[in-house]
């Protein structure tokens, strides 16, 4: 059995333009972490169900086991590693040179909304595309937006609560 | 209620231990800097995967790897034939009942198969993708046998696990208190039931992975992924290699989870290492979803056939019955635990003088079970608590005054228990008020002396509380050790020997060591997960790491600060007493000019001056005499639709007494976490096998978790109310009183809702099948009149 040859692709990840030989059958997600080694992709049932895999692909969420490298071609990928270069942070952190994290980030630490971390990244991303979408949820908004992304740690109420302060301070302009 | 916020930076006029300090661990996580066993690479890298039994029973008649072999960037392929030479098979670490040693798992499977999922080949390769390719080729020939396929095809004994003609009891033992036979004979009311608890696993959201390094030259492996018991795990496998113990290290990364199934020595930690050996090359091994839903520690399949006997006025005077417990197809490292904690746990909170259970623990060819957070307990719990609520019914007494009856008072404190778990000494309750937990949570859901009334809601359905008390055991054995060394600036370095999976152990050091020192908690850096960071270590497991880790840093700690003192009181001329130390500098206890500093004697040290090495340098142990004791009640509010037997839980709220928390935000989160993962158990979570020991539920889509919009009403009260007299820091353990009564509350509230239809509700889990199931049970025929 031989396998397909490897296809060029070309697309920007975390804002910087990336070249790969991808094999055909090479996921999203195992590019990100093996080609490019940005680790802090997760993969936690490698079959769409868990969310831990979850990138965002031209400002949509989307699971990086389902998406295959080659359908990225062209795209513009953010990963957690480039989320808070992208997003809005603290003036204040900005001022203190200490603007590592996005403001829903800060959230997540100040609500407690992360034990193990394993299920955070592509949580992260979740709650960025849907804060995108939609900057004021409802707290049922925020559960069902969610949904898709499995956590065994927390129980999702301070990840809830989590998104929803980071919703209210990015209203607020904080 | 709103739940705690993150206080950003310690408050330094209050101790450290008590504030709810976000944790140091946060950032790297939210970045994606963190370091997952997957994500750690080493040159020259190889991956392995492991070709695991399609059948749950057979004779393995042959097994061709040939084809495997030949496929590209193959590396090895191994079968028993291979490892034969130094494989052992994996070792009881804990409940070793009388006969296990019939029952051990090799490695790989030698001549018979006994669950689907047993590790039979393991093929490395170049890539993990080129592995799985050639996974594919190995040409497994199984002749399929009888399958004891759940725990009544074991009992009846068709069909043996092991060897043929034997019935599949791995042990069997009876343990009591009191003089159960006469309570039962003179008692005024009985009733006997039989309950279900269902298969589940724990489910970290990372799956199991391990890399193994060997280096020939130094003599010495390192394998990363430990988890949990890394000591243990470590005297195992050195001598399986035949290494020194020493030559062999276990590191812990980042752990995407735990709860009590991860770190045990599984097959493959045999496996990785040995391959890495053979090879020259370090070797991966990263579990998949589907192989960790066969491969890793099933837990809490029982099934409990239970008697209650009480006065007219509700006395509880004695509790029997037989707990019958599934191990799956092989004793591992967790040996009896699960059911022997099971029974332990059947009298729970209340003081009920005569006991007596059998335990029988079963096999099946199933995969083997482990310790599951709660072991036990959770589902002992929901068998006595759905007892108490039966026989307050008959009785007609109200179910909380009927626990309130009976739970043990702070004056009758501590309390015997007795000897209920065979291969443990007579164990007591140390402190507690179990019934003001019961008042804190009525108070909470506004209920007064008892729980609200069931009712019916406005979309017509039947909504009710339901109550379950709970004491849980923390703070095992048999040791800790902690290290700390002062670093020329003035940073105190403090390793331990317990790992961390999640929780926030690096923060919740810090504080403990802060308060000890009277430093603050950023001038500390907390290691944890190798061994080779203090002389001896036992991991984390049964809520320990900080009643047992944490003593060992509080004794470790105070011990540097009196070693310090007494060096630069010794300099001074001074009787070491009157040296005092404040905020990191060392003094004459009436003022007066600075002795010296942490900052001083660190550089000292670092220069190499015996004296100052010596005391800046220090290791101590701590050493567990007596268990602790938490307790607590849940409540759990429900809505149940009559038509489709769909549950709402609309409100559940555990209430614990820790003792002492030492971060607030991290024991809430611990209590909240559990509870949700409890719930999520009891109505979602189910490992299905059919007759053919086929697991029907091998993806996340089929064995399915609870997601954000599940339980979003999950409250948490922790008191601190009474300390533990058995460790410095009168803490006890906060990890698993979120989960152990979290299925007895809400089938208590379940069962009240359904009551009217006459159904009664025996068996977890209260998925929508089983109660429709019920319901028709019950209106095929309707109960006679009252």
């Amino acid at each position: 059995m031989s396998l397909p040859a490897a296809r060029p692709i070309r697309l920007r990840v975390n804002g910087e333009t990336v070249e790969g030989q991808v094999e055909p059958r090479l996921t999203l997600a195992d590019f990100l972490r093996e080609h490019l080694r940005l680790t802090g992709t997760h993969l936690g049932c490698e079959h769409g169900v868990c969310g831990a895999c979850t990138v965002l692909v031209d400002g949509r969420s989307v699971r990086g086991c389902l998406m295959l490298a080659l359908q990225a071609d062209g795209a513009e990928v953010v990963t957690i590693e480039g989320i808070a270069a992208r997003c809005p942070v603290r003036g204040e952190a900005v001022a203190r040179g200490e603007a590592t994290l996005s403001i829903l980030q800060e959230s997540f630490r100040d609500h407690h909304a992360l034990q193990c971390g394993f299920c955070t990244p592509g949580m992260v991303a979740t709650a960025h595309a849907l804060l995108a979408e939609n900057p004021a949820p409802s707290a049922e908004e925020v559960r069902l937006g969610i949904s898709g992304n499995l956590c065994r740690c927390t129980g999702y109420v301070p990840i809830v609560e989590a998104i929803l302060d980071a919703a209210q301070r990015l209203r607020e302009g904080a | 209620m709103s739940d705690p916020r993150a206080q950003a930076r310690p408050d330094p006029t209050r101790p450290a231990i008590g504030q709810p300090l976000a944790r140091v661990e946060d950032e790297r996580f939210l970045t994606g800097a963190a370091r997952f066993v997957d994500d750690w690479v080493l040159p020259d890298l190889l991956h392995a995967v492991v070709v695991r039994s399609p059948h749950a029973s057979g004779r393995l008649r042959s097994l061709e790897t040939s084809q495997a072999r030949a496929m590209p960037g193959v590396v090895a392929v191994y079968a028993w034939a291979d490892i034969a030479a130094c494989a052992r098979t994996i070792p009881v670490r804990l409940a070793p009942l009388p006969g296990f040693d019939r029952f051990l798992q090799a490695p790989l499977a030698q001549d018979c198969v006994r669950y689907v999922g047993e590790p039979v080949a393991m093929v490395v390769a170049t890539s993990r993708a080129l592995a799985e390719d050639a996974a594919e080729r190995v040409e497994v020939d199984i002749d399929p046998g009888p399958v004891v396929a759940s725990l009544a095809d074991a009992l009846a004994a068709r069909a043996s696990v092991h060897e043929a003609g034997t019935d599949n009891v791995a042990s069997r033992y009876t343990v009591s208190r009191g003089d159960p036979a006469s309570a039962f004979a003179a008692a005024a009311y009985r009733r006997r039931e039989t309950f279900r608890c269902h298969r589940q696993t724990a489910l970290p959201l990372e799956t199991r992975g391990l890399v193994a390094r060997h280096d020939p030259v130094a003599g010495r492996l390192q394998v990363w992924g430990a988890s949990k018991v890394t000591f243990f795990n470590r005297r195992w496998l050195a001598a399986a290699l035949d290494m020194p113990e020493s030559s062999v290290e276990l590191i812990e990364l980042d752990v995407g989870g735990s709860f009590g199934v991860r770190g045990e020595l599984y097959p493959e930690d045999f496996l990785v290492p040995f391959a890495a050996r053979q090879l020259g090359r370090p070797v991966k091994w990263i579990e998949d979803r589907r192989e960790h839903l066969i491969a890793t520690n099933h837990s809490r399949e029982i099934e409990c056939e239970l008697e209650i006997a009480c006065t007219a006025q509700g006395e509880v005077l004695g509790l029997r019955g037989r707990v019958l417990g599934d191990l799956g197809a092989y004793v591992r490292t967790n040996g009896g635990v699960v059911p022997a904690k099971a029974a332990q746990f059947l009298p729970g909170p209340y003081r009920i003088p005569n006991c007596e259970f059998e335990v029988v623990a079963l096999l099946t060819h199933r995969t083997p079970v482990g310790t599951y957070r709660g072991p036990g307990r959770y589902e002992a719990n929901f068998f006595r608590e759905r007892l108490l609520d039966l026989a307050a019914r008959d009785l007609g007494i109200d179910p909380v005054e009927l626990r309130r009856r009976n739970l043990i008072g702070p004056d009758e404190m501590p309390f015997d228990c007795g000897v209920l778990c065979p291969y443990e000494p007579a164990t007591q309750y140390d402190t507690g008020d179990y019934p003001m937990a019961l008042e804190r949570a009525l108070d909470a859901v506004g209920g007064g002396r008892a729980l609200p009334a069931p009712g019916r809601d406005e979309r017509g359905r039947l909504t009710a509380f339901g109550v379950a008390c709970f004491v849980e055991s923390s703070g095992a054995g048999p040791a800790e050790n902690a290290r700390l060394r002062v670093l020329p600036d003035g940073r105190i370095e403090v390793g331990t020997g317990c790992s961390t999976m999640g929780q926030g152990h690096e923060t919740v050091l810090a504080q403990i060591a802060s308060d000890a020192m009277g430093l603050p908690v950023d001038r500390f850096v907390v290691h944890h997960g190798s061994t080779t960071l203090v002389e001896h270590g036992y991991g984390t497991y049964h809520s320990r790491a900080v009643v047992v880790g944490g003593s060992a840093v509080d004794l470790a700690a105070r011990k540097l600060v009196a070693r310090c003192a007494a060096l630069l009181a010794q300099r001074s001329g001074l009787e070491p007493s009157m040296v005092d130390c404040r905020e990191g500098r060392f003094m004459h206890r009436t003022g007066g000019a600075v002795l010296g500093t942490f900052a001083q004697l660190g550089a000292e040290a670092a220069a190499g001056d015996a004296e100052a090495i010596a005391a800046t340098q220090v290791e101590d142990r701590f050493e567990v005499r007596k268990r602790t004791y938490t307790y607590g009640t849940h409540v759990a509010e429900v809505a149940v639709d009559p038509e489709t037997a769909e549950v709402e839980v609309l409100r559940h709220l555990a209430v614990e007494d820790i003792g002492r928390a030492v971060n607030p935000l991290l024991v809430h989160g611990q209590a909240i976490g559990a509870a949700v993962q409890g719930l999520s158990a009891a109505f979602l979570d189910e490992l299905v096998y059919d007759a053919a020991g086929q697991l029907l539920t091998g993806t996340l889509a089929d064995y399915r978790v609870a997601t954000a919009d599940g339980f979003p009403r999950v409250e948490a009260i922790t008191l601190e109310e009474h300390r533990s007299p058995h460790n410095p820091l009168g803490v006890k353990g906060a990890g698993e009183g979120g989960i152990v009564a979290t299925a007895a509350a809400v089938a208590n509230a379940v069962a009240t809702a359904l009551a009217p239809l006459g159904v009664t509700l025996t068996e977890l889990p209260l998925s929508p099948e089983r109660l429709a199931r019920a319901l028709r049970a019950a209106r095929a025929s309707p109960p006679p009149p009252a």
